[in-house]
This record gives structure tokens, sequence and C-alpha cells, in this order.
């Protein structure tokens, strides 16, 4: 087998609550092709945060490995990593949050806000380079997240629910528009998501995870050919998808059966 | 560059002030109440007047312990605070001795400081840093402690080293702490001075207070009363224009005129 941009190999994964073992992952594999975009769609509670801190090399699994471009990684590895909450530094402007990457990674600091006021436009925030974020509608500030980890400068993105927060307009909207974006970086993507509906209009390929413990219950292939505009939506095949993963997902067993700790 | 917040926003205070000033103004008139009981406020701007040169020269001194007990206080309030961040044993070792410091009342710890350390210029920047270091150490714990675990996340997924990730990220969560800290810290420290003075020494307005109190010169002590509260206040206002200076985000002239949607 080739080497996936990213490959999953029976993460488990548990933590501590009080006295007892919670079991957040259960021997998940999943595998990201290379410029391949995929979904991991499931429930809230079902440890899809988790699986992707432990992507990102953040969290250490109980067992199981990760593979980034066929490498194993034991640290924190060079991804582009986009957590939950959008968090851009509010001390900090468009331009130096977005900067940031590069500087870390020890490029100078011309060169950096060269290559973010060249990609502003893009992200639909030409003019906006010395704003800071809470001057910034909730679309403005995950383009500019987004723009930030694009220039994480690897060739895989770990979205965490990036438009979870966002009125249905902004986010359709930037559903399009991140599909744009992709075809012109072509990057893979692992993309967390709890619309049905979401990951099918942006996957090529779905995993479907249970409730905890997580677990890989269903992996689709979307075949909707691109690119694809609102439109498809309405599609017999979309329909189709949405039917299949409805399904799965009411069938799926209730494996929870530990005590929520919330 | 807009104009600094101010003027407006004190008016009402202002004003009220203004007001009691002239009620009192009027009482000592009306009842001729004799100087050393309660002077009037004419009375204190005419020893104010008289002993301007004689205040200022005191002033100077004690501005001379101010600034030193304060530069003092912040440099023991920063190792300390850091290195209890870095530490939780130390922490938990020193964190108690802290506030039993500021329980000791300065007044029963001032002349030991004085049998230690003298009479001149030594005891009095102790007593103030004594009095300041505490309000800056706490506040810089707690910042220290509420910097976001994601944001350092983020960094290490950038690959960002130790200190890129303090200067990007725990120094700007600090700032504000800080600063809430320094403006208490600043507007004690003259009373620290002053109390120090009291209890030895030559020049500072605490000395200055001591004579005037002792023949009974009351429109004088409290003409030095109010170079007191002037002295505060410009320490106040100054801590403000540093946190404006150097939390361009947090200004508020953001938040009122340039808030975008899309």
């Amino acid at each position: 087998m080739t080497a996936a941009c990213l490959r999953l190999d029976k993460i488990s994964s548990s933590y501590r609550f009080g006295k007892e073992n919670l079991f957040v992952l259960n021997e998940v594999s999943l595998e990201v092709g290379a410029g391949e975009f995929v979904s991991l769609l499931g429930p809230s509670g079902s440890g899809k945060s988790t699986l992707l801190k432990i992507a990102a090399g953040l969290l250490q699994p109980d067992s199981g490995k990760v593979l980034l471009n066929g490498r194993a990684i034991t640290g924190p590895a060079r991804v582009g990593y986009m957590p939950q909450q959008d968090l851009l530094f509010p001390w900090k402007t468009v331009l130096q949050n977005a900067a940031l990457p590069l500087l870390a990674a020890g490029h100078n600091p011309r060169e950096a806000s060269a290559k973010v006021l060249e990609l502003l436009p893009i992200f639909g925030l030409d003019g906006f380079a010395s704003y800071y974020p809470h001057q910034l509608s909730g679309g403005m500030k995950q383009r500019a997240a987004l723009l930030r980890t694009v220039l994480m400068e690897s060739t895989l993105m770990l979205l965490d629910e990036p438009f979870a927060a966002l009125d249905a307009l902004t986010r359709e909207n930037l559903q399009g528009w991140l599909q744009q974006i992709l075809n012109r970086f072509q990057k893979a993507v692992l993309f967390v998501t709890h619309s049905i509906d979401e990951a099918i209009y942006l996957s090529d390929r779905i995993y479907m995870i249970s409730q905890r413990p997580g677990k890989i219950i269903l992996e689709i292939t979307i075949g909707l050919p691109r690119p694809r505009s609102r439109s498809v939506v309405t599609s017999p095949l979309f329909a189709s998808y949405r039917q299949t993963l409805m399904q799965a997902l009411s069938v799926a067993p209730e494996t929870a059966k530990t005590p929520r700790p919330f | 560059m807009r104009k600094w917040p101010g003027l407006n926003r004190n008016l009402p205070a202002l004003l009220f002030s203004a007001a009691l000033i002239a009620l009192w103004e009027l009482t000592c008139r009306k009842l001729t109440l004799p100087e050393y009981l309660l002077p009037a406020p004419s009375q204190i701007i005419l020893a104010l007047k008289k002993n301007y040169h004689l205040l200022m020269k005191h002033a100077s001194a004690t501005l001379h312990a101010v600034f030193a007990g304060l530069l003092l206080a912040v440099a023991v309030a920063m190792l300390l605070a850091v290195a209890m961040d870095r530490s939780p044993l130390l922490k938990k070792v020193l964190y108690p001795l802290l506030v039993v410091s500021q329980a000791i009342p300065i007044f029963a710890l001032a002349p030991v400081i004085l049998i230690w350390l003298g009479v001149d210029l030594k005891p009095k920047i102790a007593v103030v840093a004594l009095v300041c270091f505490f309000p800056l150490a706490v506040n810089i714990v707690e910042g220290l402690e509420q910097v976001n675990p994601e944001a350092l996340e983020l960094m290490q997924v950038m690959q960002a080293g130790p200190w890129f990730t303090f200067k990007a990220v725990r120094l700007p969560s600090v700032l504000p702490h800080f600063f809430s800290g320094l403006k208490i810290s600043a507007t004690y420290s003259v009373m620290g001075a002053v109390i120090g003075e009291w209890l030895g020494g030559s020049t500072g307005l605490g000395v200055y207070m001591t004579r005037m109190m002792h023949s009974y010169k009351s429109s004088y002590l409290f003409a030095a009363v109010i170079i007191v509260v002037l002295l505060s206040l410009i320490l106040f206002k100054i801590s403000e224009l540093l946190a404006w200076l150097t939390m361009p985000w947090s200004r508020e002239e953001h938040y009122q005129n340039n808030t975008r949607s899309e």
C-alpha cells in the first residue's frame, strides 16, 4: 500500500474521570490520501476532537499508531491544525495572526507578511490586514483562521468543525468557498463535522463514527462530480447518500454504557 | 491615532467634587472654624502656594522612593510569578506566604525595616515594594494560569519554540492582568512611601506632614495631602497610558468605531 497522507491505525483512547476510565475511542482506523477531502462524521461526544488531537500528535493514544506520510509520529506534528474555537489571538491583527506559523517556522517577517498579503484577497480579507479579530464577523474570523491553517505549510489540514458556530447562510457560503480554496492549494483534509449535509457536500469520502466509545461504523465514498455547485444537494444521489448515513446513525448500537461525565 | 479617552468620562466626578469643595468652603466661612480644626479649601490653596517649593522638594524625594520601590516590586513580582507558574510545588509553598506578607500591618513592619536598613532611602523603597509587589504578583500569577491551553497546543503544532510561544501567547495573555495589578500598586505606592517617611527619614512628604501635624498647621498638612493625591492619580494615569500603549488591541476606539459585519 502506498503511503497515505495520514493513516490512523487502530487508535484507542481513554481518559480517567474520577475513579473510572472512560473509553473515548475504540480501535479507530482511517486514512486520508494525498489531496483527498475526508470527513469524520458523528454525534457530539463521539471523540471526534480527541481523534483530531491524536492525529496532530497533541495527545498520545492508549494504543495504535499515527502515520504521517508513512512515518509514525511521537509528538506534536507539523500539520495544519484548526481547533474548534477559531483561536485567532485577540492581541494580533489578521496579518499577524496569519503570519504566525510562517514566523514560527523561521521565515523572516517581511517575507511572511508579503505572503499573507498576497493571499488575503483569496480569503476575502483584502483590506482587513490590520483589523483585530473582534472587529471581524464570524465568517471572516473563520476565513482568517483557515488562512493561518493553510500557512502552516503542511500537505494535511485537520479542521475541527470550522463552520459549526456560523449561521446557516454564512456556513453555506463558506462551504462553497472552501472548495475553491482547496482546489487551489491541493491539500488533504480531515474534516470533523456533525452535519450530514456538510459532510456529503464537501467530501470525497466519509467515515461515520459512533457514540462514545467512538468506533467507525460506516465508510462511504461520495461519487458526486466536482466542482460541486450548491444545487447538488437536491440531486437524487445526494439524497441517497443522506439516506444511507441517517440510517447508519439511527441503527448504531447504543454503545455508550459508561455514564456521561457532564 | 485618536484621543486617549479621559475628560468626558471624568466630567461628572469633577463636577461633583467641585460642588463638594464649594460646600466645604461655605461651611468653614459660616461657622468660622479655626484653621487647625478644619482649614477651608482657600486656606489650603494659599498654603500650597506659600510652601510650593518646599513641597516640591519633598515630593521629589518621595517620588524617588516610589519609582525605585515600584520597579523593585515589578521585578520581584515577575520573578516570583514566573517561578510559581513553572513549579506547582513552589506555588504551594510560596503563595500562602505572599498572602501572609500582606496581612502583617505595614505599621508594625516598617520600624523593623528601618532598624535593618537605616533611615534614608532604602527602608522607604522597601516599604513601597512591600506594599506594591502583592497586587502585581497575584495578578501575574492569575494571568499565567489563564493562558489558553488550546493556544499553547496550536503553538506546539506550529513547532514554535518556548521563547516564540512566550512572546506570541503568554506575554500578551498576561499583560491585561499585569496592568490591573500595576494600577492598584501605583496608586498604593505613594501611600507606602509616605508611611515609610512617617516613621523616619529627613525628607519626603511624610516627613513634611509629620512636622506640620506637630505644629498644628493643618492647612499645610492638607496641602501635602493634595500633593499625595495628585501624585497617586498621576501614577494611576501613567499605568493606564502604559496599558493603552502596549495593548493596542484593547483600545476602546476599536470597539466603538470599526466593528464590521458581512
